[in-house]
């Protein structure tokens, strides 16, 4: 796959139990080393092209999560990453879970796993880049604008998910 | 002129911290005089799924209260309900046990150099650590199947032996891990760039550790000899080892001995694979815990308190588990009072903060 | 089945505390259970190797004096109690007022009545 940019990664906790957290961090370390891709680990919103949200979203962190997606600039891409990104996992039946990262804001790519894999986390950000390039294009022809995550909030409180809610969802079957 | 007073918010989402807290750092011109935290980003209200998950099935959920100290989590958790219940597990049980938490012990002391090593900025030495903890990781997965969640415990025992051919090969890896951690340590006790970030840096005295309560390497680089290992619970009784203590009190010396507890794990697990007894993993158990009980263990970032109360049916009344960072928060802030602005991270990042374990 | 427990009334919790503060005992944790009707507090205390309880039991709505004057850095725990069982604890050091952890629920653990 041809890589047309070095994206940059942005990582935040959500609720999670840090088990995807430092498989996030272990990912960037040597073994596994997804800097080979010119990725870099980033601490600024504003930089960041492509957002791995581990752990569910709850009440307290829920305005964080949007602020950091509505900081990123366009176009971005947003990871889920283990099985409490995607929908909550063991902690879902806990009252003060909201659910997944898509609750708040849209998700591209959902990466499975307790705690996810740094293997599946690569295969996830590989296709969080093609994603990422498919964005780009369209931005450049005017045809896209990412959501804001107010928008979004309307468009899942208005009607419950249609299909292609998020542009190219893909999951990774890890 | 008097200094001009201002709240610099520190958190939730900053570049050294891989979870989220939030301080309030009260400042006058580069000095903090008052840091007030707060809470609760990952706050997930687990002690309430008692009500929806069995005795049995909380194991998994006490596991997840934090993925760097998950081992340590289930078998606190285990072993409040194995004393309430009466079950005494089997020496290969509680030999293989003391043996994995020793290993995560050192999964999280390499993690937390490597954190650290982030925080003064010294990002190939991050790497570096964490090459060496992929060697941890990848004895962890050999033995459970698991890189981080295990779910090897269980109560009465383990789920799965692990055999004896694997434990062996641990030796030659240990080797290499300690050998590993010994050239990065001359970078972290004796590199005059490290030190002048490290040495006499939030100091704490050892009174200030005691009443504020303090736990695990934090309370003993204030050169207070306490470690919960010394209760006599798993196979600590019958291996041979010291108390880790530094008399300095500031970053260097936690610094220190949590690079001493990595070497004293490893002679922790060596003597664990020499003495392993044979036969026997898993003790059959009957009926439902009715009681209470409060175990307190060592984890890698202190002493952790676990609270079962049961009432003889399937689902336990009450689970609490009170975590080493929670401990240590009022210790930190104290820390933080006096402080340069520029040396807020390194002092956060010096308890080991554990924040998922904090908030549960 | 816990050792070294004692349980005593909510009027003798202060004094108690402060005897076991003069004998050099620390704050370890303080945990709440929802019993029936009534709150159950459990106040651990340690000294090296030694571990101390304190249980009391108090009705719905009932305040708890606080101990963060004898142990400052009780007050977490305080808060903590506070924000999840929504027992009322008074004069806590740092009264964080509810904002430690924001839930989605209104204390959580709370029996019906509170």
């Amino acid at each position: 796959m041809r890589i047309s940019k070095s994206p940059w990664l942005l990582h935040y906790d959500g609720s999670s139990c840090n088990g995807c957290d430092i498989e996030v961090l272990a990912t960037t370390a040597p073994r596994f080393d997804i800097e080979r891709f010119g990725i870099i680990n980033t601490g600024n919103p504003r930089h960041a092209d492509i957002f791995l949200c581990t752990g569910g979203v709850n009440s307290q962190n829920q305005d964080v999560v949007r602020q950091i997606y509505d900081q990123m600039p366009d176009p971005k891409v947003v990871l889920a990453c283990g099985i409490c990104a995607c929908d909550g996992g063991i902690f879902k039946d806990c009252y003060n879970i909201l659910g997944g990262t898509d609750t708040v804001i849209p998700v591209d790519v959902y990466v499975p796993g307790c705690a996810v894999r740094p293997e599946a986390l690569i295969d996830g950000v590989v296709k969080a880049l093609k994603i990422l390039d498919e964005k780009n294009e369209k931005m450049k022809r005017g045809e896209y604008r990412s959501l804001t995550s107010s928008e979004y909030a309307a468009k899942i409180n208005g009607d419950v998910k249609e299909a292609g809610d998020s542009e190219g969802e893909e999951k990774t079957d890890a | 002129m008097a200094a001009k007073r201002s709240v610099i918010p520190f958190g939730p989402q900053h570049p050294v911290l891989p979870e989220p807290i939030h301080i309030d750092l009260i400042t006058e011109d580069e000095k903090v005089v008052e840091a007030v935290p707060s809470i609760g980003f990952v706050h997930r209200g687990l002690e309430q799924l008692v009500t929806k998950k069995d005795f049995g099935e909380m194991v998994y959920v006490a596991e997840r209260i934090c993925g760097i100290c998950s081992f340590g989590h289930g078998y606190g958790y285990v072993k409040t309900i194995e004393h309430i219940m009466g079950i005494e597990p089997t020496d290969r049980a509680r030999y293989i046990r003391t043996l994995l938490f020793e290993l995560s012990r050192m999964h999280s002391h390499i993690l937390w150099l490597g954190l650290m090593a982030d925080a003064f900025g010294f990002e190939s030495l991050f790497m570096e650590t964490w090459r060496l903890r992929e060697k941890i990781l990848d004895m962890l997965e050999s033995a459970t199947g698991g890189r981080v969640i295990f779910s090897i415990i269980r109560i009465g025992g383990l789920r799965k032996d692990v055999p004896d051919d694997i434990l062996k090969g641990f030796i030659p890896e240990l080797e290499k891990v300690v050998e590993g951690i010994k050239s990065c340590e001359k970078v972290f006790l004796s590199d005059p760039a490290v030190l002048s970030r490290l040495k006499g840096v939030g100091y704490l005295s050892k009174e200030d550790a005691i009443n504020l309560g303090c736990e695990g390497p934090f309370l003993r680089a204030s050169g207070v000899d306490w470690d919960n290992r010394m209760r006599g619970y798993a196979a600590y009784p019958s291996v041979d080892f010291d108390i880790i203590t530094s008399n300095d009190g500031d970053s260097y010396a936690r610094c220190y001995v949590r690079i001493q507890e990595i070497y004293q794990s490893a002679a922790i697990i060596r003597q664990c694979i020499e003495k392993m007894p044979q036969e026997g993993i898993y003790v059959p158990i009957k009926g439902f815990p009715n009681g209470e009980h409060m175990t307190v263990i060592e984890q890698p970032r202190g002493g952790a308190c676990y609270y079962v109360q049961a009432s003889g049916k399937k689902f336990i009344e009450r689970m609490r588990v009170r975590t080493p960072t929670f401990a240590n928060i009022p210790a930190l802030v104290k820390t933080l009072q006096g402080c340069d602005v520029s040396d807020v991270p390194i002092l956060v990042v010096t308890i080991d903060p554990c924040i998922s374990c904090t908030e549960r | 089945m816990l050792e070294n427990l004692e349980v005593i009334g909510l009027i003798g919790l202060l004094n108690k505390v402060k005897e076991i503060k003069n004998e050099d005992y620390r704050i370890m944790q303080i945990c709440s259970t929802k019993i029936d009707e009534e709150y159950e507090l459990l106040y651990t205390f340690g000294r090296e190797y030694e571990i101390k309880h304190l249980k009391t039991t108090i009705r719905y709505g009932e305040h708890v004096p606080s101990i963060s004057d004898i142990f400052p850095s009780a007050f977490l725990y305080e808060n903590e109690m506070h924000d999840l069982f929504g027992i009322a604890i008074d004069g806590i050091n740092h009264d964080y007022k509810g904002n430690l952890y924001r839930t989605a629920v209104e204390a959580p653990f709370a029996g019906s009545e509170a």
